[in-house]
């Protein structure tokens, strides 16, 4: 092989590996493109959706997405999938809520009021025992991912449902004679202009991202999720790593889950219901590969914020709440059928580059909706 | 199958071309694998095609079967040029291919696989499966292979695997078979049936391509001997004229040896001790695959251990390094009992393995070359909590050039490596973490011989800086090259012991093998 390069004369293959470079920059940069597009699109359609305090807004609707989509990538990476993600996001709400209203200890006749750093902590420590559970079953008992978690999907829900009889904690204020106010200020305030969950958001983004390219972990995690027995032969231990993806999976859902109650001031047991499938979609279009040992924050990043500007897009331009639906759909298996046609010619490159021109790259470019076969 | 009676007078029948490659040129993005190749297949023949890893074999064989389409040149079957544009246009103008890499569905039976894809129909449309059950007994009886039709391909063994690969292109009365190294996984019994198939069918008028690396049993069974280096047939000879020596020199160029043992020192203290180690056979308890096996090996010693499939190798080797559990006995790495630790502590202590299947347990496709390379001694080049990037292209650099690996630079994906390059970044990747023994399961299996040589090197010249070495081996040839000592296992237990001035003979009877090889 090394030869026959060296033998080859360069001309032959400049014009070929030009045109080729660029159909790859498309490619792998489509989530990128499909957001240019998606904002384009937009600001041309309506006045107000390039605004500054649109953008913001937008903004905070994907970091519940994204933290979502953060923790659900690492789990991607790992070959697995966690379906619990938007039930603990609902859960997580809960128990700040009920933690807000005051636990009565009833032996004691009196009531707890936790400062709401605690709510905080306690709600991420849920979530970590929810991944725990996950994980657990995942690499100790050798439960496909996705039945695990689809089980803890509805028995989270269930818990959630079950702390609130189905009712909505409406009042998250606090008092400040219990000293347990500023639960608002996750979701309403903004420091240097950016409100706070924003920021969560990009803090968790940048450690998610070091976490995965300077650490010994994030080596481990994409080795294990590419091929887990010569990961394990190479002293890897993948049953811990398989572990602490899903309760970091699930710490980034405590979190979503408060920033969303936050937001709303309310928690309901509801909410976040089918979350899973947009955290989801957005590591699909952010180019992670769900066989696992592919994919990056940035991608992921950028898949969230392609769902969540586009969905609120249409709602700006008055689109019916339904076809907004079509729209998400169309986006994500566009998304899949991109992905298999970067990684299945990386397969082939070396079989078939040369005979026939590279396939299906133009599209990536083209707004997403409008290009769906 | 073909209209051509095949019992035409003999002279006749060997003159006759059935296929040929007329200037077949292959290129791929910028590199020509093929230069212009002209190849003739002739009637009721083998014909072997040797060469190196990455000299065009396989892609010749691919064009040939319809798998891919030349650049230029043509394909011309019976005088008439062909264009097949599948492998299905291809099998049905009689031409079946058995790849290197089995294409069997694991989860099916024997019978399903055999008929994968021309499934026979009753009449009221349901598949027939009786029909097709008979089939496939009355091929897998005449290749002497005693399968039950309705096993599972996963329970069989990866040589019956193989076999059933072949009853399958048997099974479309294929008459030209292209067989891209078929003994790859067989025991020396299941060759010499495989060998006996394929006299039956060439007497039968079928045409053979056989593609091995296992030079000398592919001269056992060609009649014709065409050589391909860098996308070029270089020689082509009847396999009655030329010997081994020929053949080497017509691949790599040179005079080709696998090498001697190193020196050594006998006081060199004992590095692994295995003491009567057994390991019970996961779906049968009260068997034994390895069965009180106990093995010394000192510091700087290169220990060589053969056996047939089956005999329990790779499962010591898997249970030394970790990878499955003792049943009873213990594991010593210089003295310390390693036995209950997990694999990364033993790899921690001191003790490695490669596996057998690169591409299963050796490597990790969506990473790069030097992220594969790094991967086992990753802890090594961490600085506070997180990873040094210049230390770790300081460990790549060094481990790559250590053991010679041929890319285009340590990010280069792995899947574009040749085999040979493949296994020298799996051995780069054990040799990375400093051990002290290193295990190889069939370091050789798939590799060029020019590559085999040179991981035969390399690992003389560690074992000469102290590294106690233990290789697997099926084929008797590389037993005695490096290796102070050879071991033979059969049935789980260690057989015999020779050291390096033994013959070949003993060493294929000490493990149940036929002697007539």
């Amino acid at each position: 092989m090394t030869t026959t390069t060296r033998k080859t004369a360069a001309p032959t293959t400049e014009p070929v590996r030009r045109k080729i470079d660029i159909g790859r920059l498309l490619l792998e940069g489509r989530a990128f493109f499909a957001l240019l597009a998606v904002i384009i699109i937009f600001s041309l359609l309506s006045p107000n959706y390039l605004t500054v305090s649109n953008l913001l807004t937008m903004s905070s609707h994907v970091a519940v997405y994204a933290l979502l989509a953060i923790g659900m990538l690492l789990v991607i990476l790992n070959g697995g999938i966690d379906l619990s993600v938007g039930s603990t996001l609902g859960l997580s709400g809960v128990v700040a809520g009920f933690l807000m209203q005051g636990v009565r200890l009833s032996p004691f006749g009196v009531a707890l009021f936790p400062s709401v750093w605690v709510v905080v902590v306690l709600c991420c420590v849920v979530g970590a025992l929810i991944g725990l559970v996950n994980g657990t079953l995942v690499a100790r008992f050798r439960v496909a991912s996705f039945v695990a978690t689809l089980g803890m999907l509805y028995v989270v829900r269930g818990v959630a449902l079950l702390m609130t009889n189905g009712l909505t904690y409406n009042d998250l204020s606090g008092q400040p004679a219990l000293g347990n106010t500023g639960f608002n200020w996750l979701g309403f305030n903004k420091l240097i202009g950016v409100p706070i969950g924003v920021l969560v958001m990009i803090v968790v983004a940048v450690v998610a991202s070091i976490l995965l390219t300077r650490t010994v972990f994030g080596r481990w995690l994409y080795s294990s999720g590419g091929n887990e027995r010569a990961a394990e032969l190479s002293g890897v231990p993948v049953k811990k790593v398989q572990v602490r993806v899903y309760v970091i999976s699930g710490v980034c859902s405590a979190l979503a889950g408060l920033i969303l109650s936050s937001e709303l001031t309310s928690a309901g047991p509801t909410a976040g219901t089918s979350y899973e499938l947009t955290a989801i979609a957005a590591v699909v279009i952010g180019g992670a590969a769900l066989t696992g040992g592919r994919g990056n924050v940035r991608g992921t990043l950028l898949g969230a914020f392609v769902i969540g500007f586009l969905s609120d897009g249409l709602v700006i331009i008055g689109v019916s709440a339904y076809w907004q639906t079509v729209f998400t759909g169309a986006v994500i298996v566009l998304a899949v059928l991109l992905n298999s046609v970067q990684y299945g010619r990386r397969r082939r490159s070396k079989k078939s580059a040369g005979a026939t021109p590279p396939v299906a790259t133009p599209p990536a470019a083209t707004p997403p909706a409008a290009s769906t076969p | 199958m073909t209209s051509d009676a095949p019992k035409t007078s003999t002279s006749d029948a060997t003159d006759s071309v059935v296929l040929s490659a007329r200037n077949v040129v292959k290129t791929y993005g910028g590199t020509r694998a093929l230069k212009g190749v002209d190849f003739d297949i002739t009637r009721g023949t083998v014909t072997t095609l040797f060469g190196e890893n990455g000299a065009g074999k396989s892609t010749l064989m691919k064009i040939l079967s319809g798998v891919e389409s030349p650049t230029s040149g043509e394909i011309v079957l019976d005088g008439e040029p062909v264009v097949f544009g599948s492998t299905v246009g291809a099998r049905d103008r009689g031409i079946s291919i058995i790849h290197q890499e089995l294409s069997l569905a694991p989860n099916l039976s024997v019978r399903d696989n055999v008929f994968m894809g021309r499934e026979l129909r009753t009449p009221r449309g349901t598949v027939d499966f009786a029909e097709e059950a008979r089939q496939t007994l009355a091929i897998l009886t005449e290749l002497e292979e005693e399968i039950d039709p309705l096993t599972p391909v996963s329970a069989l063994r990866l040589g019956q695997q193989q076999i059933v690969e072949i009853a399958r292109a048997l099974s479309v009365n294929a008459r030209i078979l292209i067989m891209d190294e078929p003994t790859s996984a067989l025991s020396a019994s299941e060759v010499e049936i495989l060998f006996k198939v394929i006299h039956d069918l060439t007497s039968r008028g079928v045409s053979i391509v056989y593609i091995s690396h296992h030079l000398e049993e592919a001269l056992q069974i060609t009649d014709h001997a065409v050589v391909l280096r860098d996308g070029s047939i270089t020689a082509t000879a009847a396999a009655r004229d030329i010997d081994l020596d020929w053949v080497v020199r017509q691949m790599v160029g040179a005079n080709f040896d696998l090498g001697e043992p190193p020196p050594r020192s006998d006081a060199a203290e004992v590095a692994l001790s295995v003491r009567g180690v057994s390991v019970a056979d996961e779906r049968n308890p009260d068997r034994f695959v390895v069965d009180g096996v106990d093995l010394d090996v000192r510091a700087g010693e290169i220990v060589c251990l053969y056996g047939l499939m089956g005999a329990g190798r790779t499962e010591l080797l898997e249970a030394v390094a970790g990878r499955i559990p003792v049943t009873s006995g213990a594991i010593l790495l210089k003295g310390q009992d390693v036995t209950r630790l997990s694999i990364a502590e033993r790899i921690d202590r001191g003790l490695g393995l490669v596996p057998e299947d690169r591409q299963r347990d050796g490597l990790v496709p969506t990473m790069s070359v030097g992220r594969n390379v790094s991967l086992a001694s990753i802890t090594s080049f961490v600085r506070g909590r997180f990873l040094s990037g210049s230390r770790e292209r300081a460990l790549v650099e060094q481990s790559i050039d250590a053991v010679h690996v041929k890319t285009s630079g340590s990010s280069a994906a792995i899947g574009s490596l040749s085999g040979g390059n493949q296994q020298k970044v799996v051995i780069g990747k054990i040799l990375a973490t400093h051990p002290d023994v290193i295990l190889l399961d069939e370091p050789s299996r798939g590799i060029d011989v020019g590559a085999k040589g040179e991981v035969f090197r390399l690992l003389a010249e560690r074992a000469q800086a102290g590294l106690a070495v233990v290789y697997s081996t099926s084929e008797v040839g590389e037993c005695l090259s490096i290796a102070h000592r050879i071991v033979v296992m059969r049935r789980g237990r260690i057989s015999a012991e020779f050291s390096a001035d033994i013959n070949k003979e003993a060493i294929m009877a000490a493990s149940g093998e036929a002697v007539a090889v």
